[in-house]
């Protein structure tokens, strides 16, 4: 009886390490509010861009900033190998970012390449955002195109 | 005794005469195009709007390579993978040795030149909402595209979706060309066209049948991912509380009013409506706004 308890124990231990070393929450976490700090201030510009929100040049360059800060944070310990929609719950990461990296790090980087445009436009006027805002979409498109699932 | 034997014979006959009948291909009227004369310009439109290349250009081709329809592409299914086949102008690998009435037949009943049954993979059930004009337009836009010599690949398609006589039969079941939903004014039936025939927005949003067929009781009611994990999002009043203006604006940049973006394959739709004209988005969005709650 000892003896199975021991080897339950043993087994809870093993099992309950293999699952926090499988969950990656923080990394979900992290790029999921990384997405999230984007899209707020992508809310803002848009509305600019839209009319629905009056044009500020203080707060839009203050939104667009922030976008190209965010955009600059280095992906590899965000999407660690492993992390992937089909290995863990909670995320819609392909497994093709890790089998295609390449071709996902370059997408990763036109996103800041079309943050810093976005950043040189936002204080422009009103007129400058839309066509900017049309530059970071089409980076957003064309990485979830490949590398991110439909919603779960 | 012999003698009903042999009625039983002539009548099981003539069943499989009758089948076999019924589910011959059935092509278009051979008058349709009398006096239609294909506008390229129109096509150029007809073709991003239909989306003819998101699924026919080769894997992974962007920009002007995604001109080029070599096909290629794979879509997994129930029923097996189906290969996307070259449909560039190509004289032997692609389709330019057909004719206006073959490519009609091919785009809007599903028969190939040849006389066999099509998988209604390719969409034909919703192109064949199309007017003949926009056929016609569509096939003269075609003839301007790159050849490419790269062979069509084969279906993997197993026993028995493989015989094509029982897609004919399938048609007898589910081929409908008749419009799905009511449309009163102009905007609405712009909308619908475009929606229903061209887009052919159905094939993903609308869930299937058993036999692959769509489930037109829950139109645009959300379904199953067709090559993967995750759902197609339903586009119906309880589940899209989207104004319409934000439709629009989705089709345009790909953001949802939320600043999310579109992905996986609506990220190529999003690309063919961000060139169609504003009124034809927002005729888009008035469609989705008038469908019905269920």
């Amino acid at each position: 009886m000892k003896k199975v308890i021991g080897i339950l124990g043993i087994a809870t231990l093993a099992l309950g390490t293999a699952a926090a070393a499988q969950d990656f929450g923080g990394q979900l976490k992290a790029r999921q509010g990384q997405m999230r700090i984007i899209a707020i201030n992508l809310g803002i510009l848009g509305g600019m861009a839209k009319g629905e929100i009056a044009y500020d040049a203080a707060t839009a360059q203050a939104a667009a900033d922030s976008i190209a800060g965010v955009t600059m944070v280095a992906p590899g310990p965000l999407w660690p190998e492993g992390s992937d929609e089909m290995s863990i719950d909670g995320t819609k990461a392909k497994a093709e970012i890790w089998s295609d990296n390449a071709g996902f790090l370059a997408k990763y980087a036109e996103l800041h390449t079309a943050a810093l445009a976005l950043q040189a436009a936002a204080g422009q006027g009103q007129e400058a955002i839309g066509p900017a805002l049309g530059g970071l979409g089409g980076a957003c498109k064309a990485c979830h195109e490949t590398y991110r699932a439909p919603m779960n | 005794m012999r003698r009903a034997l042999i009625l039983l014979a002539a009548a099981g006959l003539a069943a499989a005469a009758l089948g076999w009948w019924l589910t011959a291909p059935a092509r278009l009227a051979p008058d349709v195009f009398d006096g239609i004369t294909g506008d390229v310009t129109q096509g150029a439109a007809v073709f991003t709007a239909a989306g003819c290349a998101s699924c026919h250009h080769a894997p992974g081709a962007t920009g002007e390579a995604a001109l080029v329809l070599a096909g290629g592409q794979r879509f997994d299914s129930d029923f097996g993978t189906f290969l996307a086949p070259n449909i560039s102008p190509h004289p032997e690998a692609g389709i330019g040795g057909w004719n206006l009435a073959q490519f009609a037949d091919a785009v809007q009943r599903g028969v190939s030149p040849e006389g066999a049954h099509l998988f209604p993979a390719f969409p034909y059930t919703a192109y064949a909402r199309m007017t003949p004009q926009d056929v016609a337009n569509l096939w003269a836009y075609l003839q301007t595209l790159p050849a490419s010599d790269t062979a069509s690949l084969p279906h993997e398609v197993g026993f028995p979706f493989n015989i094509r006589r029982g897609v004919g039969a399938w048609k007898l079941l589910f081929f409908r060309p008749d419009w799905v939903r009511p449309a009163d004014t102009p905007q609405l039936e712009r909308g619908r066209y475009l929606v229903e025939a061209l887009a052919h927005c159905g094939e993903c949003h609308t869930p299937r049948n058993a036999l692959g067929a769509l489930d037109t009781g829950r139109w645009l009611a959300g379904a199953p991912n067709p090559n993967g994990k995750g759902e197609i999002p339903a586009l119906i009043p309880n589940a899209l509380d989207w104004a319409a203006q934000d439709i629009a604006y989705y089709l345009e940049t790909g953001f949802t009013p939320d600043f999310d973006s579109a992905g996986g394959h609506m990220a190529e739709v999003v690309a063919n409506f961000g060139r169609l004209t504003a009124a034809d988005r927002e005729a888009v969005a008035a469609y989705v706004k008038a469908l019905p709650a269920p």
